[in-house]
C-alpha cells in the first residue's frame, strides 16, 4: 500500500532529516520526502493502520521541524 | 514572495538601517550593547529560537545551532574583550538571513517554473447537457461521451475525432514542434493543444487512464525516486555538521591546552579568546546548505528539462544510470524502423513471381491474421484492403514467434515463417530476396509466400552515429526476423552486432548474455514497448519508446519517450550528461571553498566575515548552477 501526501516543508535539509526519521515509525515501510515536488510518498507494512500511522509520523515530523505540515 | 519572505525582507531592511544609524551615533557603554543586543534579535530570533528548541529536543546539530553559537559567542567575545565590536555577530547572521531568503526565493521559482513546465493538466472538458455547452471536470466524462474541443483548448481526455479537423501541437507531450493534422477517425491524445478547428471527439479512455494522467503521474514520481548523490549528500549532511562541531570544540580548547601543558605556558599568557574566535568561524562555515539544496535541484531540473523534450526519465538515479550507457541494445521493429511493412513481392511454391493466384494467397494471408494486433498482420490487412468477412474464418489459433493458423471457408491455412510451415508438415521454399517472408500453406500444402519490407527511420541511421558520439561503444540490434533481413538492416544503420530469429522469450536471455559479457557500463535496452516489457525492465535501463502505447512498457521502463525518434536516444544520454557535470560542478566547488575557508579559519586567517561569504556565496553560485540544468534544448 502506497500513498503520496502533499507536505511543506522549507528547507532542503529538513526534509532530509525529516525522511531518515520517519523511516523509523513503525508500520511504514519505506518513505521518500521531496523537496522540490513538495510530496511525501509512504509504502506501509501490510495490514497497518493507516491512520494510527499517519498520526504518529506527523507527530514524528513534528518533532524534527515544527514547520513541517501534512495537507 | 510568501508571506513569510516578505517578513524576511522587512527584518533584513529595518537591520540594515538600524546597524547604519548605530554605526554614526556611535553610542558607548552599556547602551551601545542593548542597542546592538536589539538589533541582533530582530535578525536572528528565529534562529535562536530553532536552535533552542533543537536541544530540548534532543536534536542538536543543525544549520541553526551552528549560526546561534557562532553569533553568540562572537558577542560574548566582544563582551569580554570590552572591544564594544558587536557588528560582527550582526553581520554574520544578516548575511546568512539573506543567503537564506534568496535560496528559499529562487529554489521556490524555479521549483514552480519547473513543475509548470511539466504541468500539462486539463481544466476543463466541453460537453453538451441538455443541447447546451457546458464544462466540466475531466475526471467526470465517461468514457464514449462527445466531447468539443475549441482551438487553443487543451485536449482533456484521450479520444477519437467524429467530426471536423484540425490540427495538434503535441509538444508538450512529444517535443515535437511540428503541428499533427487530425480529422474524423484520428485518434488524438490528452495533454496536446487544438490549433486551429473545433473538433468533435468521443472519448475513449477515463481521465486516470488517459496520457495526460499518466505522464503526471510519471513526472511527479520521479522526483522521489533518488539518485546516488542526493543519497549520498543527504547521509554527508548527517555526519558532517556534528563533526564540524566537535572540530570546533576542539579547535578551540586542544592548542592552548597544549601550550600550557607541553610548552609550559602561563594560563594567562595563552589566548583562549583567538582560538574560540578561530572556532567560532569553523562553525559558521560548516553549514551543509549549498550542498543539501542544489543536488536535488540540479537533478528536478534535469528531468522537468528533458521532459520537455518529449524524454520522461523516472527519477535521478536512472539520470544518474543514463550517464554511464556503453551498449545500447535495440530492438529492430518499432525502434530503427517504423513497424509498418511493406509487401514487395509473392512469390508462388518454386520462387516465381505470382500474377494469377497472388489476390488470393494476399486474401488468406489477411483473413487469417484478421485478429492479431502484430504489425505484420495489420500490413498484410493494409494491403489487402479490403473488409475481411469475418464469418468466413473460425478456428483462430496464434502459435507464438511462428504464426497463426485458421480455417477460412472450411479450408486448413497455415500462414507463419518456417517453422510453422514444417510444424505443419509443409516444406517452404527458399526465396531469392531479401525480406520478411510470410509464408501461406492450404490444407498442408504449400500456397506461396509474400515478401515484407520494413520502412526504416528516416533518422535511424544519424541516431545510431549520435549515440557513438556520446560514448556509447557497442549497439547490438535483437530481432525476431529473419538472419538475412537482419544483417541487411543491421549494416544500413551501422549497428555492430545483431542476434536475428529470436523468439519474444529469447530477447531476454540474449539481453542477459550481453550484459554478462560487458559488465563495465550500463546496457540500455530500447523497444517499443509491444510484447517487450519483461526485457525493458530486465536491462539496466529500460528505454520505451512511442511514448503511450503500452501500460505495461510505460509501467516497466525506466525511461519514456514520448514520440518515437530514435535521435531521442542520445539526446537523453546528453541531458543526463550535462545534468550530473553540473551536480558535480557543485559538490567540488561547495567542498573545496568550504574546506579552504576551514584551514584558513583554523590558522587565523580567514575570519568570520570571509565565512559567511563563502557559506552565502557558495550556495547561491550553486543553486544558480543548479538551474542551468533546464536548458537542454540544445544540449
Amino acid at each position: 500500500m502506497e500513498k503520496s501526501f502533499k507536505i511543506e516543508v522549507d528547507c532542503a535539509n529538513c526534509a532530509n532529516l525529516v525522511e531518515h526519521a520517519v523511516a523509523k515509525v513503525a508500520g511504514v515501510k519505506s518513505v521518500s520526502i521531496s523537496f522540490m515536488t513538495q510530496k511525501m510518498k509512504i509504502a506501509f507494512e501490510e495490514g497497518a493502520e493507516i491512520g494510527q500511522v499517519m498520526k504518529e509520523v506527523e507527530k514524528t515530523a513534528k518533532k524534527i521541524e515544527p514547520d513541517f505540515e501534512i495537507l | 514572495m510568501n508571506r513569510k519572505q516578505r517578513i524576511m525582507v522587512g527584518r533584513i531592511a529595518l537591520t540594515v538601517l538600524m546597524t547604519a544609524a548605530l554605526h554614526f551615533l556611535a553610542p558607548t557603554g552599556w547602551l551601545r550593547l542593548a542597542l546592538y543586543l536589539i538589533v541582533y534579535f530582530i535578525i536572528g530570533y528565529d534562529i535562536l529560537g530553532k536552535a533552542g528548541r533543537g536541544i530540548l529536543r534532543g536534536q542538536v546539530f543543525d544549520e541553526n545551532f551552528l549560526m546561534a553559537v557562532a553569533t553568540v559567542g562572537a558577542f560574548s567575545l566582544a563582551l569580554y574583550q570590552r572591544s564594544g565590536d558587536y557588528l560582527e555577530a550582526i553581520a554574520v547572521m544578516l548575511f546568512y538571513q539573506v543567503g537564506e531568503l534568496f535560496q528559499s526565493y529562487a529554489v521556490g521559482k524555479s521549483r514552480r517554473n519547473i513543475a509548470a513546465l511539466m504541468d500539462i493538466r486539463p481544466d476543463y472538458a466541453n460537453v453538451y447537457q441538455e443541447g447546451k455547452l457546458v464544462r466540466v471536470d475531466p475526471e467526470e466524462v465517461p468514457v464514449g461521451q462527445i466531447i468539443v474541443v475549441q482551438p487553443g483548448e487543451r485536449m482533456p481526455l484521450d479520444g477519437v475525432v467524429v467530426e471536423g479537423f484540425s490540427s495538434l501541437n503535441t509538444s508538450a507531450l512529444t517535443g515535437e514542434s511540428l503541428p499533427r493534422e487530425v480529422k474524423a477517425g484520428n485518434e488524438v491524445l490528452s495533454g496536446s493543444i487544438n490549433m486551429t478547428g473545433v473538433l468533435k471527439v468521443r472519448t475513449t479512455k477515463p481521465f486516470g487512464e488517459s496520457t495526460v494522467a499518466k505522464v503526471l503521474e510519471l513526472v511527479e514520481d520521479s522526483a522521489s525516486r533518488k539518485s546516488r548523490s542526493e543519497n549520498f549528500i543527504s547521509r554527508f549532511a548527517r555526519v558532517y555538521t556534528p563533526v564540524v562541531c566537535y572540530a570546533a570544540l576542539a579547535l578551540a580548547l586542544l592548542p592552548p591546552l597544549f601550550l600550557i601543558f607541553f610548552q609550559d605556558a602561563a594560563w594567562s599568557a595563552v589566548t583562549f579568546e583567538t582560538w574560540i574566535y578561530r572556532a567560532l568561524t569553523f562553525l559558521v562555515i560548516s553549514c551543509p546548505c549549498a550542498l543539501v539544496i542544489s543536488i536535488p535541484l540540479s537533478f528536478f531540473a534535469g528531468i522537468g528539462g528533458a521532459s520537455r523534450e518529449g524524454i520522461l526519465v523516472k527519477g535521478g538515479n536512472i539520470l544518474e544510470a543514463l550517464t554511464k550507457v556503453r551498449t545500447v541494445v535495440f530492438d529492430k521493429t518499432g525502434t530503427l524502423t517504423l513497424g509498418v511493412f511493406e509487401v514487395n513481392a509473392m512469390h508462388d511454391g518454386s520462387d516465381n513471381d505470382m500474377h494469377a493466384g497472388a489476390e488470393q494467397l494476399l486474401e488468406w494471408a489477411a483473413m487469417v491474421e484478421c485478429s492479431s494486433s502484430h504489425p505484420i498482420a495489420k500490413s498484410l490487412l493494409k494491403a489487402y484492403g479490403k473488409e475481411v468477412d469475418h464469418s468466413r474464418i473460425t478456428d483462430i489459433q496464434e502459435v507464438g514467434g511462428k504464426g497463426i493458423t485458421a480455417r477460412v471457408d472450411g479450408r486448413q491455412i497455415a500462414v507463419g515463417n518456417e517453422t510453422l510451415m514444417r510444424d505443419a508438415g509443409v516444406e517452404p521454399c527458399h526465396c531469392r530476396t531479401v525480406g520478411t517472408l510470410i509464408h501461406v500453406a492450404v490444407d498442408s500444402r504449400y500456397a506461396g509466400h509474400i515478401v515484407l519490407g520494413d520502412v526504416m527511420k528516416p533518422m535511424a541511421k544519424e541516431a545510431v552515429a549520435r549515440l557513438r558520439e556520446a560514448g556509447v561503444t557497442r549497439t547490438v540490434m535483437l530481432t525476431g526476423d529473419a538472419k538475412a533481413v537482419a544483417e541487411q538492416v543491421a549494416a544500413e544503420f551501422g549497428v555492430d552486432e545483431v542476434y536475428s530469429e529470436l523468439l519474444p522469450a529469447d530477447k531476454v536471455t540474449h539481453l542477459e548474455r550481453i550484459m554478462q559479457a560487458y559488465p563495465e557500463g550500463k546496457v540500455a535496452f530500447v523497444g517499443d514497448g509491444i510484447n517487450d516489457a519483461p526485457v525493458l525492465s530486465r536491462a539496466d535501463i529500460g528505454i520505451a519508446m512511442g511514448g503511450m502505447g503500452s501500460d505495461a512498457a510505460i509501467e516497466a521502463a525506466d525511461v519514456v519517450l514520448m514520440d518515437d525518434e530514435p535521435l531521442k536516444i542520445s539526446k537523453a544520454i546528453r541531458i543526463s550528461r550535462k545534468c550530473i557535470g553540473i551536480v558535480w560542478q557543485n559538490i567540488i566547488l561547495a567542498l573545496g571553498v568550504k574546506g579552504a575557508c576551514l584551514v584558513l579559519g583554523a590558522f587565523g586567517i580567514a575570519n568570520m566575515w570571509i565565512a559567511v561569504f563563502a557559506d552565502v556565496g557558495v550556495m547561491i553560485l550553486a543553486v544558480l548552477n543548479a538551474i542551468r540544468a533546464i536548458y537542454v534544448r540544445k544540449v
